[in-house]
C-alpha cells in the first residue's frame, strides 16, 4: 500500500510553530478583570466590551493553520467568581502544511468555585490532508458552571475529510464527568460508516454544567426529525449537566440545531 | 487456566440478556443505513472500534482489580446517553446473576451489594472473568467480540438477512477484535499508575443520537 509520503515529493524539513496563549480572569469584588491576556503564534487574544458582568475576550486567527507539525495550546484560567465569555472571530482551519507530521491543538480550561465560562469558539474545519490531534480538558470546581460548544466539519464543500481526533475531557470536583474521544477521516476503521458519522459533515456538541441542574428531571429532547439530514438530542450526563449531540450537512443546520439545545438547556 | 471458561463467557448462549439488544442496529435498519451485508460490516467495524474498544477497556481493567467504582464512574463518564447507560446497566444486573451463579465468589457479592442499581455490564463482565480465572485480555477479547456480535445477530432478525453472511461478516472482523482487545489489555495494564483517565473513551455521535431516539420509539423488536 503505498503512502501519502510516498506519493509526494519530499518536502523541506519545516519544524512547526509552537504557541501557548493564556487567559486568566479574576473577580476584585464587584467585576470580573482579566489580569492575564497573553497572544501567542496564532492566537490574537482580543479584550471585547463587557456584557453585563460577563467579561469577553475574543480570540482571532492571526495566521492561517493549524498547519502539520504546529503545536498549539489555549488555556484559560477563570478564578472564583468570575464570569468570562471566550469567542473567536473565524473558523479554525486545519490545513496540511509542509509536513505530514500531525499538528496538536491543546485547550486547557480551568473553571474556579462560582465561577462561570462560555467557551463558544467557531467551528474546526479538517481539510483535506490534514492532520490534526484536538484535545480540550475542561478542570471544574464543584460549583463552577460553564457553556462549552464544540464543532467540527468534516471537509470543506465537496472536499474530503483530514485526520482529526478530538478527545473532550470534563473532570468537575476532580471526578469524570465526560469523557469522549471521536475520531473522523482516514486511517479510522468505518468513521463514515453508519455506526460513526455516517455521511454527515458536521458535527458538534454543546455542554452545559451547572451545579443547579438536576438531571433527573431532565427528559431527553429530540432536535431536528432523524429522516432529515440535521439531527441529535439533548441529553442529562450521570452528573449536574445537559449534552446536545448533533450530526448535520452543513455547518449551518448543526448551528441551527446547537442554538436550539442552548436555548432548551437554559430554557428549564 | 481453562480456556474453556472464556467460550462458557463469550457464548451468545450465556443468560445474560444480550439477545434483547441490537446494539443499535434496529434504529440504523430503520434509517436504512444498514440494509446489507456491506453496510453491516461497516455499522459493525464503526460500532468494534468505537464503543467496543470503550467496552473492552473497561472489562479489562475491571479483570485486573480495578477499583469497580471508579470504573463505574468511568463507564458513566463514557456513556453520554442515558438510554445506552440504562442498558448497560440493565445488562450488568442480568450478567451479574448469571456470573454469580456460574463462577460464585466475594467480589461478584461485593458488586451487587455496592452497586444495587447494577454496575455497568463492561465492570461485571471484568469481575467474572476474574472470577472465572481469566485474564484480562480474555475479557477485552469477549467485549469486543459482543459488540460485534450484538448487532450483526440482531441483524439477521431485522432483515432477513441470510445467517451465513451474518457470520462472514463476524469472521471478517476477527484480526480487528484481537487488535482491539490488545488495544484495550495494553491501555487497562497502564491504569494503576496513570489513573483511569487513560483507558480509552472512544465515541460515536450517531451511536449516541439513535440510542435515544430509538428509545422514544412506541413500538421496537429490541430494547435497545
Amino acid at each position: 500500500m503505498s503512502t501519502l509520503a510516498e506519493d509526494r515529493p519530499p518536502l523541506p524539513d519545516t519544524s512547526g510553530v509552537v504557541a501557548t496563549a493564556r487567559v486568566r480572569a479574576g473577580h476584585n469584588g464587584r467585576a470580573t478583570t482579566l489580569p492575564l491576556l497573553s497572544s501567542d503564534g496564532p492566537f490574537q487574544l482580543q479584550k471585547l466590551r463587557p456584557r453585563g458582568d460577563l467579561a469577553r475576550v475574543d480570540v482571532i486567527g492571526a495566521m492561517s493553520g493549524p498547519l502539520g507539525g504546529d503545536q498549539l495550546a489555549l488555556h484559560a484560567d477563570v478564578g472564583p467568581q468570575a464570569r468570562l465569555e471566550i469567542t473567536a472571530a473565524t473558523s479554525t482551519i486545519a490545513l496540511r502544511g509542509p509536513s505530514d507530521d500531525a499538528a496538536t491543538y491543546d485547550i486547557r480550561l480551568t473553571i474556579g468555585d462560582d465561577a462561570a465560562l462560555h467557551w463558544l469558539p467557531q467551528p474546526l474545519i479538517s481539510t483535506a490532508g490534514s492532520n490534526l490531534r484536538q484535545t480540550c480538558a475542561v478542570d471544574l470546581a464543584p460549583t463552577a458552571r460553564l457553556v462549552l460548544r464544540d464543532e467540527q466539519v468534516l471537509g470543506r464543500t465537496g472536499e474530503t475529510c483530514g485526520h482529526l481526533t478530538s478527545h473532550l475531557t470534563v473532570l468537575r470536583a476532580g471526578r469524570p464527568l465526560l469523557d469522549q474521544h471521536t475520531s473522523y477521516g482516514h486511517p479510522h476503521p468505518a468513521w463514515n460508516g453508519p455506526a460513526v458519522v455516517g455521511s454527515h459533515r458536521a458535527c458538534g456538541q454543546l455542554l452545559v454544567v451547572d451545579p443547579s441542574l438536576t438531571p433527573a428531571a431532565r427528559p431527553t429532547v429530540l432536535l431536528g426529525n432523524p429522516d432529515t439530514p440535521a439531527h441529535g438530542v439533548l441529553v442529562p450526563l450521570g452528573g449536574p449537566a445537559l449534552l446536545a449531540t448533533v450530526v448535520a450537512d452543513t455547518a449551518t443546520r448543526l448551528r441551527r440545531l446547537l442554538d436550539q439545545a442552548l436555548h432548551r438547556a437554559l430554557t428549564p | 487456566m481453562s480456556r474453556t471458561a472464556l467460550l462458557v463467557l463469550a457464548d451468545g448462549r450465556f443468560p445474560a440478556g444480550g439477545h434483547a439488544h441490537s446494539g443499535g442496529v434496529e434504529a440504523a435498519v430503520a434509517a436504512q443505513a444498514v440494509r446489507d451485508p456491506v453496510t453491516l460490516d461497516s455499522f459493525c467495524r464503526g460500532r468494534l472500534h468505537t464503543a467496543g474498544l470503550t467496552a473492552a477497556s473497561l472489562a479489562a481493567a475491571a479483570t485486573t482489580g480495578c477499583d469497580p467504582l471508579v470504573l463505574d464512574e468511568a463507564a458513566d463518564a463514557r456513556t453520554p446517553a442515558p438510554a445506552l447507560r440504562a442498558t448497560s446497566r440493565k445488562l450488568g444486573r442480568q450478567m451479574l446473576r448469571a456470573a454469580r451463579a456460574a463462577w460464585p465468589c466475594p467480589a461478584l457479592d461485593r458488586l451487587a451489594r455496592d452497586l444495587p442499581g447494577g454496575a455497568h455490564q463492561p465492570v461485571v463482565l471484568g469481575i467474572a472473568a476474574h472470577a472465572a480465572g481469566l485474564t484480562a485480555l480474555d475479557a477485552a477479547h469477549a467485549a469486543a467480540f459482543d459488540s460485534v456480535t450484538t448487532p450483526a445477530t440482531a441483524a439477521v432478525r431485522l432483515l432477513g438477512l441470510d445467517p451465513f453472511d451474518a457470520t462472514a461478516v463476524i469472521a471478517r472482523l476477527c484480526d480487528d477484535i484481537d487488535a482491539v482487545a490488545c488495544q484495550a489489555a495494553d491501555a487497562a495494564a497502564r491504569v494503576a499508575d496513570e489513573g483511569v483517565g487513560v483507558l480509552p473513551a472512544a465515541s460515536s455521535p450517531l451511536l449516541d443520537i439513535t440510542a435515544e431516539q430509538h428509545a422514544a420509539w412506541p413500538m421496537r423488536l429490541f430494547a435497545s
